[in-house]
């Protein structure tokens, strides 16, 4: 029997904003333990939660580029379990309505195809602190820092059929949260989490099979290794003639397989109801269109952008695009300098091939697109040859110098005056006689084999455009004469 | 001199003339709390810490040099705040409660702790870990509750005024028992942050006096908008102390619920109120009948609220990040199970009970959305009187006066019933007060109920000032007589 596999994610979005959901401590990650901590965080009696109107900001701009509705009447839910890393024995979150429903994001798998996927909703919470196990004295400590850290949960329709979906789907999320600078995204920080529901059904049936809901899932490579570890216990289960149950499992990274957490009827009893000490939330249509207006371009459109208006590749501004600071790399570049195609080789070829060989972040980088810019114009500005550029760009790597202070120094200065050029054209048409002959009795061909000498015998620092048209003009005055 | 019956006004004259010392004031007060300790109206005083204050406060403010009663669930920095629970028995908060630092902003003292019913779960002020609170008109009875301790501690005159908090009556039910004045203002006036939550929906501050004019003074301090509670609302503060005695109440139409004249109204009580009434008409006011069709399912409705929201309030006493904590768990779930088994108090554990039941699935809509959708109506009840028939509800506080301790402690229901009058204004989050009106033939004082219109303080204050001159009843419990 053939199967098919269904997937629905649910991503969880940890927000850039500078203070917590409901208090005014820090978000800032790895600090020491306990340090961004106040009453509210704490869950101290009498502390009460005050709505960071950042969240809803993000939350509308999120909703906004994943094209959905956002809803006018917003309020929040507690979701109660006791767990130490929970304070107030309670989550705040959103249950019955979401802020954000019914909406949808292209993706790209590998071979250019794209697809529609369906988003159910995006919701508001707060994120939980952490427990760390300590071996050594057998005890459990609790860091609060994370406790209360703005959430959006994004939760798919299950519209994914196989892993490559998936992590499009996941990087598709992760670079529009970047590009409307509403997560870092980070996985290796928890910035983006994902839990997956998982199931199978014969190929060409309608219905949807029981799924299982497979948590803990922290990195493109686990979340590939848990689905296709989960859907291969599924097969197996049907195929020997059994019944999928529908429960939560768990994802051990050690041993890349998943385990029972707990079954449906064992299902916690959240115990939800709403808030009372936030009072209903209102986001009028003036709000939204207001977040509308400042909401980020986003980096489909960039990429869509880079091809049509810069006449880039689409290879290429795939590149450019795949991350915020790429993209923002090269938009800082080109502004100064005005030469897309130039910014974009720069960067893709000589500066991605100095940051990869020595594990350099863009963030890193010693050349600011300032200065990248600058290197552009004194090329553009026939002030040096793509060789002296190349030679600039070597030293811009390892000294603090602009290209123009190494320019000086180094002395380049492109060689443009045709009597200076001449000089050297005689040289080498003193030392090719032959060719000289060749050419003058109709071997067109050979003109480049002039440059080129020529270009050499400059080593490099002549203008090639001006080359080229002082061997034309000697060789029109060999004919005539 | 007689600094305990002197009012907020003459003593915060007498400390701006040099007359007197807010360290000698204040002692006085100590002193009085020590002579009638036997009521146990206090369940934490620590002298150093309140006289540190007397030295070092802020001058020429409303309160300046004056101590004040603080019942003990709103949070005081560096001195214990308990709720009068096991759970959070050593608990000593890093922070003051907004209510708090308006106090200190105005000058004022903080004279120590007022034993409740713990978490405010009662109307006895019998259940608090710290033994039961008397009343000081009869110490074999209660005072009321659950903020009984503050409301004695007025009565005993060992405080001039004292904070309360009302979530179904415990502000104005302990003010009838013990003959003091007691109002819980429109919810949303006095801020909530600070205060241990019982039913965060319903739980508002308020104040007791032994006059009108104290407690309309006590309120303008403790009210006005906070941005670290975001259901306090931004409403203009009145000088309610000026206000009362402006005017006179001429054409006021004083709607009297005939619900609230019911089987179980004690005949001494109803009769109170009804001289009370003739009183107020008396003095110009138009007495109407009016109907609150919803009174009867108040009860239900916030027993049903109350308890789903304390149950989740009071999630966080968990045994881990701080209060009582059980020995020798064996696990996390037993850490969990046997700090908050061993010490919560059997109301307390009741109600988080009830409420855990009414929000679990399955009966989530049959209990906790349908009491919301009656609380609507019960408002609504509220909205229409005041819209055409009346400026404010005259009603009685509570179907009778203070019971003897001990008699209802061992059934819930009849001890819940005494909140029956006092309830529907808290599911309305409208203002309410009780004032003395007289006495019953035990000589136990009887309070009449003046409610009103959101945000209308002003008029159940006047209301409640003329009525107090007009009967310029003697409200010494025969205790501190002589």
């Amino acid at each position: 029997m053939e199967f098919e596999t269904v997937i629905g994610l649910e991503v969880h979005v940890q927000l850039n904003t500078n203070t917590k959901i409901f208090s005014s401590s820090k978000t800032t990650f790895g600090s020491d333990p306990n340090k961004h901590i106040d009453p509210v965080t704490l869950g101290l009696p009498g502390a009460l939660p005050v709505l960071n109107k950042e969240v809803i900001n993000k939350a509308i701009s999120l909703g906004l580029a994943t094209n959905c509705k956002i809803k006018e009447h917003n309020f929040f839910a507690r979701k109660h379990y006791f767990y130490p890393d929970l304070p107030k024995g309670y989550q705040i979150s959103q249950f019955e309505d979401p802020i954000c429903l019914a909406g949808n994001i292209d993706i790209e798998l590998e071979d250019g195809t794209r697809k529609n996927i369906g988003i159910t909703r995006i919701h508001m919470e707060e994120d939980a602190g952490k427990n760390i196990h300590d071996q050594r004295n057998n005890a459990s400590l609790v860091d609060l820092n994370r406790a209360g850290v703005p959430l959006l949960e994004v939760v798919s329709e299950p519209d994914l059929r196989n892993t490559e979906e998936v992590t499009a789907y996941l990087k598709s999320i992760r670079r529009i949260v970047r590009f409307i600078n509403v997560s870092d995204g980070n996985m290796d920080q928890g910035s983006l989490r994902c839990d997956a529901n998982v199931s199978i059904r014969p190929v060409g049936q309608k219905e949807f099979g029981t799924r299982c809901e497979i948590k803990n899932l922290n990195s493109f490579k686990f979340i590939e290794k848990a689905i296709h570890y989960e859907v291969d216990r599924q097969k197996k289960i049907i195929l020997a003639g059994g019944t999928i149950t529908q429960e939560t499992r768990l994802f051990n990274s050690e041993t890349l397989t998943t385990h029972s957490m707990r079954g449906k009827e064992e299902s916690a009893d959240y115990r939800y109801f709403a808030d009372p000490d936030l009072p209903p939330l209102h986001i009028d249509k003036e709000w939204v269109e207001r977040m509308r207006k400042v909401l980020p371009p986003l980096p489909q459109d960039i990429e869509n952008k880079l091809v049509a208006d810069f006449k880039l590749s689409e290879y290429d501004a795939k590149v450019l695009t795949a991350e915020k600071d790429i993209s923002d790399f090269f938009a800082e570049t080109n502004s100064a300098c005005k030469n897309p195609k130039a910014a974009c080789n720069w960067i893709t070829s000589e500066l991605f091939g100095f940051l990869n060989k020595n594990a350099v972040s863009l963030e890193d980088s010693p050349i600011k697109p300032k200065e990248l810019a600058e290197l552009i114009l004194l090329i553009d500005n026939d002030e040096i040859s793509g060789k002296m550029a190349k030679k600039i760009f070597e030293q811009m790597l390892t000294t603090e110098k602009t290209p123009l202070e190494i320019k000086e120094e180094k002395g380049f200065k492109l060689i443009k005056d045709p009597a200076e050029i001449n000089v050297f054209i005689d040289k080498v048409f003193e030392a090719n006689t032959e060719n000289v002959q060749k050419y003058l009795d109709g071997n067109e061909n050979i003109f480049k084999f002039f440059v080129g000498q020529v270009l050499k015998e400059t080593a490099g620092n002549a203008k090639p455009e001006i080359v080229n048209e002082c061997i034309l003009e000697k060789f029109k005055k060999l004919k005539k004469a | 001199m007689t600094l305990h019956t002197k009012k907020l006004k003459e003593l915060k004259e007498l400390i701006s003339k040099n007359e007197i010392n807010s360290t000698e004031l204040t002692k006085h007060f100590l002193d009085r709390i020590e002579k009638y300790s036997d009521i146990n109206a206090f369940n934490h005083i620590d002298q150093e810490q309140t006289l540190e204050q007397t030295k070092n406060f802020i001058k020429d403010k409303k309160l300046s040099g004056i101590p004040v009663a603080i019942k003990d669930l709103v949070l005081t920095k560096g001195m214990k705040t308990t709720a009068c629970s096991k759970i959070l028995e050593n608990f000593i908060p890093p922070y003051n409660a907004t209510a708090m630092t308006n106090i200190y902003n105005e000058g004022g003292i903080n004279l120590g702790k007022t034993n409740m019913d713990e978490f405010a779960m009662g109307s006895s002020t019998e259940y608090s870990h710290f033994g039961k609170t008397k009343n000081p008109w009869d110490l074999e009875r209660v005072p009321g509750g659950s903020s009984g301790g503050s409301a004695a501690a007025v009565a005993a005159r060992v405080a001039t005024v004292a904070i309360g908090s009302d979530t179904g009556g415990s502000i104005r039910q302990p003010a009838s028992f013990c003959g003091v004045v007691g109002i819980k203002p429109t919810y949303g006036r006095i801020s909530r942050y600070g205060v241990v939550a019982y039913a965060s929906s319903l739980d508002q501050l308020g104040v007791f006096g032994s006059s009108v004019e104290d407690t309309a003074y006590f309120l303008e301090v403790l009210s006005g908008k906070d941005a670290k509670d975001s259901t306090s609302v931004n409403k203009e503060v009145p000088n309610f102390s000026e206000i009362i005695k402006q005017g006179d109440i001429k054409g006021l139409r004083v709607g009297v619920p005939k619900e609230y004249f019911i089987d179980g109204l004690d005949l001494e009580v109803k009769e109170s109120v009804q001289n009370a009434l003739k009183k107020l008409e008396s003095l110009g006011a138009e007495i109407v009948e009016i109907s609150l069709p919803h009174t009867e399912y108040a009860l239900a409705t916030y027993y049903i609220i109350a308890p789903a929201e304390a149950s989740s309030n009071l999630s966080r006493y968990d045994g881990i990040k701080y209060g009582y904590r059980a020995k020798d768990t064996k696990n996390l779930e037993d850490l969990y199970s046997r700090s908050r088994s061993e010490a919560f108090g059997d109301e307390v554990k009741r109600r988080i009970i009830i409420g855990s039941f009414v929000l679990s699935s399955g009966y989530y809509d049959a209990y906790y959305i349908k009491a919301q959708k009656v609380r609507s109506l019960i408002a609504k009840d509220f909205t229409d009187a005041f819209k055409d028939k009346c400026d404010v509800i005259a009603c009685p506080t509570s179907p009778t006066t203070a019971f003897k301790a001990g008699q209802k402690t061992n059934d819930p229901m009849t001890m819940y019933l005494n909140d029956v009058f006092t309830i529907p204004l808290n599911l309305a989050g409208l203002p309410g007060l009780s004032v003395p009106c007289g006495f019953d033939s035990k000589g136990l004082p009887i309070g009449i109920q003046i409610l009103g219109n959101a945000w209308d303080e002003g008029t159940i204050l006047k209301t409640a000032y003329q009525l107090e001159q007009s009967l310029n009843l003697d409200l010494t419990p025969n205790l501190i007589k002589g």
